[in-house]
């Protein structure tokens, strides 16, 4: 009797401890999704079966907005996509409208961009890196990492006075020319670096916690992330050597001399090294740059794509009507299509208009790198463990104001 | 340089065409972009070949979006930026399709398009044949009207969370 009794619970017990599959939320209140990321996972234990991202949660209309906009009232739009570095945002956008334009801008204007652009990813990587790092509990690298954006932070709002959303870039050249005492402290700033990213590489790339959880993990081959249209550091984490600045140089990338990493394995591991390495190409970019800088001015001189100087707008009669016509009709801009696109921290960043030869764009498509990359979270997660999909959200560095537009 | 840009033009130009000259409708080499408006019906099939021919070699759907024309007839063109990763060049594919018609999908040759397949019908209410799994992206399911189109008031319409939209006609 005592037997059969004990069978019986046996058998009880049997079926509680039987495993299936669950299906576990993930965000979109989630310290770790790096912002509004929110995944539905389903989980065999502890496995990942299936993961499926649920985004739109900062969905904004920002293509929508861009209709009814003049082209250069749109410009501090495009810093709340990827707000970790506005500046990027900002130039994919302006040259979008320069090549519909069919505008060449100045040589001045071009150097300062790239050093601008080129701050921006710093800032970006540096973010992202130090996040991914707090993600997986090391959380010194943030600190360090926070206390070199400010830094950059620093730099930028000399360049436009803000230190968020960026807005430095106008349609025809910048905003206004560098500030006194800039080239020195970006100078500064460039030499600095590299030897900071050595520390963080220190803190990280041999730690045996941080190669644990990161090495083998999330691993994408290169066809997959390819087909999967996963873009930027990412994709050159899968060994593709496919970098915008080299293969389509835009602006005088192709006078700077800068390498462009790839990993091997296409894991996590390999998509944090490229980060790294690329912080370092940044600052050595922002030297050359500065090296070279030519003299000049910083806007094309077409009055009215670039409204006059605001001091000569009082006195001036002339410049008084092209700023009133600037601000009040804005220009029409000739009828037909453009895609354009740049090397953004995340990705490939493309603006496609189509316009329809009046003030404001007819179109307006934003090819978002983090929407693109964040496709792939699925492949890349499958068979792997629930605490390595933070690995791999970090790995991949989303941004919620690009995902969701 | 300037070579090259000419050799790769011609290529993206004649390539196509001496393989699908009858679908090929239109050709336009607007900014040193490349377009060409093909018959929707070929569509899989281009860009099959377009994927693996040697010499194009189009791994790699930047992007797909589509274009509300409204009042034209046929409404919508759906544009397909592909670019080479082993040759860098790019090369834009135009549809048309009319409002009630469906896209062909071509999820099973770029997995890439799925998303950008999911924003198209979310945005523009584009419904792509085959597609594995159509729904809304970014809007809630139960949303009412797609945004991007022409047609759909800039701040909605209006009901019980949104008091400043246009009253539905």
């Amino acid at each position: 009797m005592v037997k059969r009794k004990n069978k019986q619970e046996m058998a009880e017990k049997e079926e509680i401890i039987r495993t299936k599959e669950i299906t576990l939320h993930m965000g979109p209140q989630h310290p770790s999704t790096h912002g509004v990321l929110h995944l539905i996972l389903d989980m065999q234990g502890e496995r990942i079966v299936k993961a499926e991202p649920d985004i739109g949660y900062l969905h904004r209309g920002t293509e929508k907005i861009a209709e009814n906009l003049y082209y250069p009232q749109f410009v501090p739009y495009t810093d709340r996509l990827d707000y970790l570095s506005g500046m990027t945002n900002n130039l994919a956008y302006v040259q979008a409208v320069e090549k519909l334009l069919g505008i060449e801008i100045t040589e001045r204007a071009k150097y300062i961009r790239v050093v601008a652009s080129e701050l921006s990813r710093i800032g970006g990587h540096l973010l992202g890196v130090g996040a991914w790092a707090l993600d997986l509990g090391a959380m010194t690298v943030l600190l360090y990492a926070f206390r070199e954006r400010e830094m950059v932070l620093d730099l930028l709002e000399m360049l436009c006075g803000a230190r968020m959303t960026t807005n430095y870039m106008r349609i025809g050249g910048v905003r206004l020319d560098l500030p006194d005492g800039f080239k020195e402290r970006c100078m500064e700033f460039a030499t600095l670096l590299p030897k900071r990213v050595n520390d963080y590489e220190q803190l990280l790339t041999e730690n045996r916690i941080w190669l644990k959880r990161n090495k083998g993990v999330g691993i994408i081959s290169a066809e997959d992330a390819i087909d999967l249209g996963l873009s930027g550091p990412s994709l050159r984490g899968s060994g593709v050597k496919w970098d915008i600045r080299k293969d389509e140089p835009y602006l005088v990338y192709d006078r700077l001399d800068f390498d462009v990493p790839t990993g091997e394995n296409g894991d996590c591991f390999d998509r944090y090294i490229v980060r790294i390495e690329e912080m370092r190409q940044a600052a050595r970019i922002i030297k050359q740059a500065l090296r070279d800088i030519p003299d000049g001015p910083v806007n094309v001189d077409m009055p009215e794509i670039v409204p006059p100087p605001k001091k000569d707008v009082y006195k001036n009669m002339e410049s008084l009507i092209h700023h009133f016509k600037y601000v009040s009709h804005s220009f029409k801009v000739p009828p037909g299509e453009v895609y354009s696109s740049i090397e953004s921290p995340k990705g490939e960043l493309g603006f496609y208009i189509v316009s329809d030869g009046s003030e404001k764009p007819f179109r307006l498509k934003i090819r978002a790198p983090s929407f693109v990359n964040l496709q792939s979270i699925d492949h890349m997660c499958r068979e792997e463990y629930l605490a390595d999909v933070i690995a791999i959200v970090s790995s991949l560095d989303p941004v919620f104001g690009e995902v969701d537009k | 340089m300037l070579r090259d840009k000419m050799v790769s033009e011609s290529l993206l130009v004649n390539g196509l065409k001496e393989r699908f000259g009858d679908s090929i409708l239109e050709t336009k080499i607007d900014r040193e972009e490349v377009t060409h408006l093909i018959n929707k019906e070929r569509l899989v099939n281009i860009c099959m070949f377009l994927k693996s021919d040697v010499r194009l070699k189009f791994n790699f759907l930047s992007d797909l979006l589509a274009v509300d024309y409204h009042p034209q007839v046929p409404r919508f063109e759906v544009i397909y930026h592909l670019y080479s990763i082993p040759h860098k060049h790019r090369l834009r594919l135009k549809i048309k399709i009319d409002e009630f018609e469906k896209a062909p999908s071509v999820t099973h040759i770029w997995r890439s398009s799925d998303w950008a397949e999911r924003e198209a019908y979310d945005m523009l209410g584009i419904v792509f044949d085959k597609h594995p799994n159509l729904r809304r992206i970014y809007l809630p399911g139960d949303w009412d009207g797609f945004p991007l189109r022409k047609d759909y008031p800039l701040r909605g319409y209006k009901d019980r969370y949104n008091p400043f939209g246009e009253e539905k006609k």
